[in-house]
């Protein structure tokens, strides 16, 4: 526990005499650190699962005919990919990983507000992990990571109670880190670290985990009211018993397109860390960042509907839905202008992190741009349910907070493990993943275009190039995901010893030792500069000591 | 692999001015996408750390340049915005006179009836240079009605009608699809869709064909030259009317226990809690099975429930009767 370990030590480090007691320790600690490298590892998990998932669903997409598996596994291999994805990894990866790492450090604190909580979190997650893939072992669900009724709740005969159970249990587990980040971030900050001195992750973190405490309980209701109906024949949803089918849309994007949110709106912040390490000076328009995101937090709760621009939905919704939705790309587009601002007069370097952030934001830029086109309900009314939607939120999500994800991970994780990872295999992983992923999902764009509808398991031999072009480029993707776990792994042990600050970063958690001391700071830091806080002299030095050879 | 479109047809009259739109969106969006990057690569270049460039007097922020790159992307989506809006207004408004056709989706195919009472399963023969106005509704779960060509989809939607409509311009044969995931069979529940000239549509419709019916049988329906007899979907409706019993109580003449349905369908219909409601498909349709939900003012609350009792094959015929008996529902062609 983290009571007994002496408070200077690094928190990786046991004085643990048995196996079993260093078992307990970690799974029994309140350490948001020890939490967080957890649900690294449970985390990373479910991406390999789903990961999986979508394999099996591009091979079976090279050829039109439907010979690698029969219907119902298709859809239960897309199913298990979509549910993994969203539900397991999108989520609660950058706040429940780097989140958990990271607030309490970088706003000056010795942990979250509730420790005891923040590991319930992870044993809830772990519990709705279970659910779910026992629901997969148990012949899987095949309705879709939507759970459309009333097919979920009347006609599907797979184990639809088991999955939303799973999703239900995890949803809380998501509220207990959401309600976690509020109050640490409200009460426990350091003497002297005000909101505006707050790094943009924080902002990021805040933001996101408002909408995880307002969003959450309505999916929590929603999929109760499914399983209510599904059990016990109790109408709602379904209009043979009552109900109505076109209720549970509503109700299901009111969270889940809030959901969009949390997974991207991290994304925004660990990308706002690199940009600024990584030029060495001030991000631009901090003040704009960081309202942004409360912006894209509070305009994310109004724009559900253009999910449902064909569900019969009245013309006038559909308009005011859409209208919302031109609105809300505003703010993403604030992001990405200050982001190439702050590049200008800055010390740049080409670091792994550094390469992640600029695949993020060339991958966010085309996610976002499509977003408009979706927007508009003429041209959604033609590309809705196709692959264009499907391309156009991997950008987003796979683009997105993937990208955010590696990137942060790379950059934090000296600080994690004390140790660098091999600079020139993060780089080509960097490169690899952003060539795979363009090479799958833009051929998308155009398949969507062309009517290929999503979710087919047979389709139509005009197709097949199209298709087999984006499996191809799965593949090239699969390589740049299983690279960095290798090097990543490795360096655990071969890594050179990352020292306390190997960025030259600002931050709070650079202050402290690499891996941090267990209870981070030995005496509360009062702080009395803004964010990156870069020396001005800092990028003078730079040139003046950049010799040929040194890393890029 | 014998062709590699990059665009799909353009088979109806929204094809060309969505595709326009679409254009532009692309434009905008190379101009928007494609220069960045070269502002990013540029200023990595420049500001490498190697580089000894002048870094002095850096900004932390700049309201003017907020303003600018706030207020231009604005612009810029809300003409998008209004432009397409312009757009969707057009294609949820059918015009005056349109060819109706009945479509049923069920788990996993598509039946569609003709004004005349053709019917037929995972096709859709329409007319050129004709309106059509499909009238749909799910005999299971949701499913969507998606045809590439037309540019054209709408979600069918058990439990309600969902109306949709397009201008075929081109004859030949184009995708039919569902695009709501629907269960085991989703990706074969579809067929094609037959554009063809009037009078060869007119010469198909007189034309008896074998169909299976949505309640599972299977049966020849042969069909009469539209002209000599009306509008068959309503005449078999009237005969429903009357062997259900609805003549009795909403006579014509207004004098029955019930309100008369004549010249209602299209209009406004005044209720008993004093609100006015528009009488379209939908209300017909909860009228008929959940009566007691708007009750029309002056009447009581007296009417039996029809759930369970008539089909959605049925159900779509009594409605083309009751649309029979006012001007705004005969449909034309």
């Amino acid at each position: 526990m983290a009571t007994t370990a002496l408070p200077g030590r690094g928190y990786l480090e046991d004085d643990t005499p048995t196996v079993w007691s260093w078992v307990k320790a970690w799974l029994l600690t309140v350490d948001h650190k020890r939490i967080a490298i957890l649900y690294l590892l449970s985390i990373n998990f479910f991406f390999l699962l789903g990961g999986l998932a979508a394999t099996v669903v591009r091979i079976e997409l090279v050829t039109p005919q439907g010979d690698l598996l029969s219907s119902d596994l298709y859809n239960r291999a897309f199913t298990l990919h979509g549910i993994i994805m969203v539900f397991f990894f999108l989520i609660p990866v950058i706040p429940a990983v780097l989140g958990n790492f990271l607030v309490p450090l970088m706003i000056g604190a010795r942990d979250l507000a509730f420790p005891r909580l923040n590991l319930l979190s992870w044993y809830l997650y772990m519990a709705g992990g279970i659910f779910a893939l026992s629901a997969a072992v148990f012949g899987g669900v095949d309705t879709g990571w939507t759970f459309y009724t009333p097919f979920s709740s009347t006609y599907a005969n797979s184990n639809v109670i088991l999955t939303i159970a799973g999703a239900f249990i995890m949803g809380f587990s998501s509220i207990a880190t959401g309600l976690n980040f509020i109050v640490t971030i409200h009460t426990m900050r350091a003497p002297g670290m005000t909101w505006f001195r707050l790094p943009l992750f924080i902002w990021a973190s805040y933001a996101t985990s408002l909408i995880i405490v307002l969003a959450t309980p309505v999916v929590g209701i929603t999929l109760l009211l499914l399983a209510i109906e599904r059990l016990w024949g109790v109408g709602i949803f379904d209009p043979a018993l009552g109900g109505d089918p076109v209720l549970f849309q509503h109700l299901f994007w009111f969270y889940s397109h809030p959901a969009v949110y949390i997974m991207i709106l991290p994304g925004f912040g660990v990308i706002s860390e690199l940009i600024a390490t990584f030029s060495r000076r001030r991000i631009f328009g901090y003040e704009f960042i960081a309202f942004s995101s409360m912006a894209i937090a509070l305009l994310g709760f109004l724009v559900w509907g253009h999910h449902m621009f064909v569900s019969s939905q009245s013309v006038y919704a559909g308009l005011v839905f859409s209208f919302i939705t031109m609105l809300v790309a505003i703010p993403s587009a604030i992001k990405v202008f200050n982001w190439t601002a702050t590049l200008y007069k800055g010390s740049i370097s080409y670091r792994t992190p550094m390469l992640y952030a600029l695949g993020f934001i060339g991958l966010f830029v085309i996610g976002g741009l499509t977003g408009i086109f979706l927007g508009v309900v003429a041209i959604d009314i033609h590309v809705t349910d196709t692959y264009f939607v499907v391309a156009h939120f991997h950008y987003v999500m796979v683009g997105g907070t993937i990208m955010a994800y590696l990137g942060g991970l790379h950059f934090w994780w000296p600080k994690m493990t004390g140790r660098m990872y091999n600079e020139v295999w993060g780089g080509i992983s960097a490169l690899v993943i952003f060539v795979g992923f363009n090479m799958t999902f833009f051929p998308q764009f155009v398949l969507g275009y062309l009517g290929m509808p999503r979710r087919y398991h047979v389709y139509p031999q005009e197709f097949q190039v199209l298709h087999v072009l984006s499996s191809s480029g799965a593949t090239v993707l699969a390589i740049g995901f299983i690279v960095p776990i290798i090097y990543l792994m490795f360096s655990l042990w071969k890594g050179k010893p990352a020292g306390n600050n190997p960025w030259e970063a600002t931050g709070l958690e650079w202050q402290v030792s690499s891996p941090p001391p267990t209870h981070n700071f030995t005496r509360i830091p009062v702080v009395t500069s803004e964010a990156y806080a870069f020396p001005p002299e800092a990028a003078e030095r730079d040139a003046a000591s950049w010799r040929p050879g040194s890393p890029l | 692999m014998r062709d590699f479109p990059l665009f799909p047809q353009q088979a109806s009259t929204f094809a060309g001015p969505i595709d326009t739109l679409y254009g532009v969106l692309v434009l905008l969006s190379l101009i928007f996408g494609g220069v960045l990057p070269f502002i990013i690569l540029y200023l990595m270049v420049r500001y490498h750390r190697s580089q000894k460039a002048d870094r002095a007097n850096a900004p932390h922020g700049s309201i003017p340049l907020e303003l600018t790159w706030t207020v231009i992307p604005l612009i810029l989506v809300m003409g998008v915005f209004f432009w397409g809006a312009f757009l969707y207004i057009q294609m949820r408004t059918p015009p005056q006179r349109t060819l109706e056709i009945y479509v049923i989706g069920k788990q996993w195919m598509w039946h569609t009836q003709h004004p005349n009472g053709k019917r037929e399963n995972n096709e859709l023969h329409v007319p050129v240079g004709q309106p059509v106005k499909l009238i749909m509704t799910s005999q299971d779960v949701i499913h969507s009605f998606f045809i590439p060509a037309f540019r054209v989809k709408q979600d069918v939607v058990p439990g309600r009608y969902t109306t949709m409509w397009f201008e075929a311009t081109q004859e030949g044969e184009f995708h039919l699809f569902c695009a709501e995931y629907c269960g085991t069979e989703h990706s074969l529940m579809g067929g094609r869709v037959v554009a063809m000239s009037l009078s060869d549509y007119e010469r198909w419709l007189a034309t008896p064909g074998e169909v299976i019916l949505p309640d599972g049988s299977s049966g020849v329906v042969s069909v009469a030259p539209m002209a000599a007899m009306g509008d068959p979907m309503a005449l078999v409706g009237g005969q429903l009317f009357s062997n259900l019993g609805c003549a009795g109580c909403h006579r014509d003449d207004g004098a029955g226990v019930g309100p008369s349905l004549v010249g209602l369908y299209g209009n406004q219909e005044k209720l008993a809690d004093g609100s006015t409601i528009l009488a379209d498909e939908n209300y017909l349709r909860e009228s008929i099975l959940n009566p007691g939900a708007k009750i029309v003012a002056g009447y009581a609350n007296v009417m039996p429930s029809y759930d369970g009792q008539v089909s959605e094959d049925q159900l779509n015929q009594l409605i083309a009767y009751i649309k029979s008996l006012s001007d705004a529902g005969s449909s034309g062609n």
